[in-house]
Formats: structure tokens, C-alpha cells, sequence
């Protein structure tokens, strides 16, 4: 299955330029990059949609970068922590622009990525033959998310403390083991020194590990070819155009106004996507009265409240994602793209609706009717995935597949 | 092939044997590393707290810290003792006498580790339903005998080692 059709629009720079073939010819390094990034066709009907991939690499990026000067001034001691940030903020030479780069670049991060794997969604990107591309996604996911939460602890504010607290408790709900389960974790019988050390090390961990799996995804995309809005594949050359430099300078079109949302929140909002109770120092002795997390996992912390069992909560919880997995075989239907697909758009818009909605559910307090509604939207999210996406092709009537990217373009731009 | 092989289920063990022996081999080398992720001794060694009662009045709570985690020491009225001893077992979730959770002879002195059985939040003594505790995070109540009632959490909260020293000192740990 794997894209055949290569582009022959650019010559290799191992063609162009003597030391680059003397390098290739003993590292082939090179040659590896061009075949991995540009060598494969790229569908010329791709839409902005397609910029978020891309847009979320230089995201991390730029958190790997202002986390690494970051680093070389915080300390991760629970006596010394929290003021060691505040040390960066008041002191440091604009170490109040690196840590709000941080800080809000994490949320630049995850705006991009949930943008990406909506687009996933909706275009069917997770279908054969790309289902290891969409499972090495969901592994970055994951990744993340590990390494924002430990990256929040980190400030030890009233938030870093209690979010560590709630979430490492999570694992308490494993039967018979859960217990030590969590007193490893925390390397104490609390959340103190050990634990903020260790998530400081980990944090830091994390981002190359990521790397290497967006390597990995990058492989497995130059052998299955990006997907398009059509969902049909490239058949002939007519279909795709170079990635250089039609894509190269979308890329950076994308990254320029990404970059304008990004700053417009750095200099003028740079709190607005945490929550103040992080600038009071971490203290064991008292709970915040509300306790919430960062915006991106507030979707998930809504699945756990609406659980009345602890270990169902977070069974459900966990398994709101690992559901992903099983999504390229959830999915039946042999129309790729929502583009076709009547019925699957309403259920689509739907289910994008109902997450939102659970990610206000998880801000608001557990109470009263709030709980029903995150029980309802909890069944929704399960719902869409494990009967909707089986049975759909059963009642739905897709509309015609274009013969060819090449003839919808044409369609379209003519 | 100049040499080929004369026994090949001979070869096949050998290699089988290295690999278990190497496999086994790195799983114990990973161990050390995984334990010292626990616990340290400093942490481990059990401290113990003593604490001056007497200046609890009635129907207050102190808080101390024992091994990191808050510690109430709650000195009930009549009723809620009384409201304590009244529940019907079988309704409870983690179903426990008031008299297994207290001192004999000392009812009047409720001591807890005051961390929710849920996700670790301290719930919020005096409040919710049941007049004993309330978790501000997911909602779970406890009674006047700290026990589970009402939300997600699955446990009372437990109880510490302790032991009265005198009528108005008490060792924790």
C-alpha cells in the first residue's frame, strides 16, 4: 500500500553539491532526510488542516528550548522551588519571557495537537494504511500530557502540589498493588522532596523521548503518504506536487500566524490559561477549595468525576484514550474522509461539541446537575466510538468519491 | 558452508539458554534501579509525634503533621458520638464499628489520617451531610466516625497508630 508515486522536481543536494555527496557517501544522513521529508508525493488538494502537524513540532520546539534555559536556574527542591521561579520572574534577564514562553507555549502545544488529531478525526487519517502513523500519534498524546503534568508540579504552587497529589492517587485504585504503586511513585508516603525531584527529571526525559517517536511518525508517513481531504489516494503524478516549495513556505505561513496567537497571549494574556492559585506556595496541610486542572486535560477530569466508583473513574478515564487505539478498527466504514459521509459529519460535529462541553464540565463543581450532564457526555464520548462508528456504515448513504484528487481539484478550481 | 552445523536442536538450546540467561540477567540489574525509586531510609524511619491535648476544647479539631500527611485529632460532643454509634452497618460502604475506630474509654477523641480515601485531597472537618467531613475535590462525605458515606471515595479514612500517653498527651506513629 505504500505511496509509490515520487516526486522528480528537485534534484538531491547530494547532486548539487560536491561535499554533500562526500558526507552522504559515508553518513548517509542526507539522502535518509530527503527521502523521509521530501522525496514522497504530497496530495496538492491538502488544506490548512494539514498545517497543525507541523505547527506542533515547532511548538516543542520552542518548549524544549525555553525549558533548557529555564532549567539552568530553577531548582527542584520543595524548600527552594517555588521561589527559584519567582527568582527567574523578578531577577533572571528576561526570565520572565522564557518561563511565560513556557508556560504558555505548553498551551500553544496542545491547541496545535488537539487541532491535529481533530483533523484526523474528521478526514479518516487513522484508517489503513496509516493505522501505526495514528497509533505512534496517540503515543505522543500520551507522552504529553505525562510531561505537562509534570512540568505544572514543577513551580510547587497549591495547584503543582494538589494536581500531583489527585493524579498520582489515580494508580491507589489499582487493586492490591495500588497502594505501593504510589508510594513508589512519590519515593515517600506524600508527595514531597523525592517526588518533585524525580517529575524534574522526567520532565526533562520526556520531550526527547517524543522527539524520537515524531521521527517515527515521520517515517511512517513518508511510507503511507499524507492523507487529504478527498480520503482518496494519490494515483498518478497529476494527483500531488513537491513539498518544496509549495508546502516548505505553507508551513511557514502557518507558523507565522501561529506565532501571532502565540504572542498575542505571551505579552498580553500570559496567565490567562493557568489558574492563580498557583502562585501561592504549595502547602500539604490544606486543599484548594476547587481543585482543577490545566485546560488541556479538563475533557478527561470530567470522565472521572462522572464515575461514582473510584477504579471505574479511572478506568474510564484512562480508557477515554486507549480507545483510541482500537479507532482504526472501531471505525467501518470504507469511505475515508467525513467530506462524504452525511450522517458521520453530524455525529462528528456532535462528538466535537460534547468535548468541549465535558472540558467546561471538568472546570465546573462536582455537583448537582453537573454530574448528570458529565454522565451524559461521558456516554456520548464512549458512545460515538463503540456503537456509532460500528454501525453507521450500516444506515449511511455516502456521497460519490471523486475519480482522483487530480479531477476534485479541477472540479473545485476551475 | 564449510561447517555446517552437526546438531542443530544442540545449537538451538545453547542460544535459547544465553538469551534466558542474559534476559535474567538484565531483569535483575534493572531491580536496584526500580527500588530506588522507594522510599529512602530517612523517609522510611517512623517518626513518631507527640501531641498536647488538653487544649482541644470540645467539638474542635487540631491538625499536626505526621510523616508528611496531616493528622486530625478531633474531640467529638455527645452527639456525634452518639450520631457515631447509631449508624446501621449494612449500609455502610466500608462497614466498621465506631468502637473499632476509637479507644476504648475514649470516645470523646477521634484520631485520623485526614487525607481522602478518594485522590488524597484533605477534606474539609464539620461539613457535608453527615456533619463529619466534606472533600471539596470530588465530593466524597464522611461521618462523625470518619467514615465513608456518600461520593467516589471507597474507604474511611484510616486510622493512624497511636496511643494515649496520658489523659492529655498522645503519641502519633
Amino acid at each position: 500500500m505504500s505511496n509509490h508515486i515520487q516526486n522528480d522536481f528537485e534534484k538531491s543536494l547530494t547532486e548539487k553539491s560536491k561535499v554533500a555527496k562526500w558526507i552522504n557517501d559515508r553518513l548517509p544522513i542526507i539522502s535518509t532526510l530527503e527521502n523521509t521529508l521530501f522525496k514522497h508525493a504530497y496530495p496538492k488538494n491538502l488544506s490548512y488542516w494539514w498545517n497543525f502537524g507541523s505547527i506542533a513540532g515547532i511548538a516543542l520546539v520552542v518548549q524544549i528550548l525555553s525549558g533548557l534555559f529555564l532549567s539552568m536556574h530553577y531548582v527542584a527542591n520543595t524548600e527552594l522551588a517555588f521561589n527559584s521561579v519567582e527568582h527567574i520572574m523578578r531577577d533572571v534577564r528576561y526570565g520572565w519571557l522564557i518561563r511565560y514562553i513556557h508556560a504558555v507555549g505548553a498551551s500553544m502545544f496542545f491547541v496545535a495537537l488537539y487541532a491535529h488529531i481533530t483533523r484526523s478525526l474528521y478526514y479518516g487519517s487513522y484508517k489503513a494504511p496509516r493505522e501505526i502513523l495514528w497509533w505512534i500519534g496517540i503515543i505522543i498524546f500520551l507522552l504529553s500530557m505525562a510531561t505537562a503534568f509534570m512540568g505544572y508540579v514543577l513551580p510547587w504552587g497549591q495547584m503543582s502540589f494538589w494536581g500531583a497529589t489527585v493524579i498520582t492517587n489515580l494508580f491507589s485504585a489499582i487493586p492490591v498493588v495500588g497502594n505501593s504503586i504510589v508510594t513508589w511513585l512519590w519515593g515517600g508516603y506524600s508527595v514531597d522532596n523525592p517526588t518533585l525531584n524525580r517529575f524534574f527529571s522526567l520532565h526533562f526525559l520526556l520531550p526527547f523521548l517524543m522527539i524520537g517517536m515524531i521521527l517515527l511518525h515521520l517515517v511512517a508517513l513518508s511510507t503511507s503518504g499524507s492523507n487529504n481531504p478527498t480520503g482518496v489516494e494519490i494515483k498518478t503524478k497529476k494527483d500531488s506536487i513537491p513539498f518544496h516549495p509549495y508546502f516548505t513556505i505553507k508551513d511557514m505561513l502557518g507558523f507565522v500566524v501561529f506565532f501571532l496567537v502565540f504572542g498575542y497571549f505571551l505579552f498580553f494574556y500570559p496567565n490567562s490559561l493557568g489558574h492563580p492559585d498557583n502562585y501561592i506556595p504549595a502547602n500539604p496541610m490544606v486543599t484548594p477549595a476547587h481543585i482543577v486542572p490545566e485546560w488541556y486535560f479538563l475533557p478527561f477530569y470530567a470522565i472521572l468525576r462522572a464515575v461514582p466508583d473510584k477504579l471505574g473513574g479511572v478506568l474510564m478515564m484512562f480508557g477515554a484514550i486507549a480507545l483510541l487505539f482500537a479507532l482504526p478498527f472501531l471505525d467501518r466504514s470504507k469511505v475515508k474522509s467525513g467530506a462524504y459521509r452525511p450522517l458521520f459529519q453530524k455525529v462528528f460535529a456532535l462528538f466535537i461539541v460534547n468535548f468541549f462541553f465535558l472540558g467546561w464540565l471538568g472546570k465546573a463543581p462536582a455537583e448537582g446537575w453537573y454530574i448528570w450532564a458529565s454522565r451524559f457526555s461521558t456516554f456520548y464520548y464512549y458512545a460515538y466510538f463503540l456503537i456509532i462508528l460500528p454501525n453507521l456504515p450500516k444506515f449511511e448513504k455516502t456521497l460519490p468519491l471523486p475519480e482522483s484528487i487530480d479531477e476534485d481539484y479541477k472540479s473545485k478550481h476551475t | 558452508m564449510t561447517n555446517p552445523v552437526k546438531n542443530e536442536s544442540r545449537r538451538k538450546l545453547l542460544t535459547t539458554t544465553a538469551y534466558a540467561t542474559a534476559g535474567v540477567g538484565a531483569a535483575c540489574a534493572i531491580l536496584p534501579f526500580i527500588d530506588s525509586m522507594n522510599p529512602s531510609s530517612d523517609v522510611q524511619a517512623l517518626a513518631s509525634v507527640e501531641v498536647e491535648i488538653s487544649n482541644i476544647k470540645v467539638g474542635e479539631e487540631k491538625k499536626v503533621m505526621w510523616r508528611g500527611k496531616p493528622v486530625s485529632i478531633r474531640r467529638r460532643n455527645a452527639e456525634e458520638i452518639q450520631a457515631a454509634k447509631d449508624v446501621n452497618l449494612a449500609e455502610l460502604r466500608d462497614p466498621q464499628e465506631d468502637s473499632a475506630r476509637v479507644k476504648p474509654g475514649k470516645e470523646e477523641w477521634l484520631v485520623t489520617i485526614e487525607i481522602c480515601t478518594h485522590l488524597g485531597c484533605i477534606p474539609i472537618a464539620g461539613e457535608g451531610e453527615y456533619k463529619g467531613w466534606f472533600c471539596p475535590c470530588h465530593g466524597s462525605q464522611y461521618d462523625t466516625s470518619a467514615r465513608i458515606r456518600k461520593g467516589p471515595a471507597p474507604k474511611n479514612l484510616e486510622i493512624p497508630p497511636y496511643e494515649f500517653l496520658s489523659d492529655t498527651k498522645i503519641k502519633i506513629g
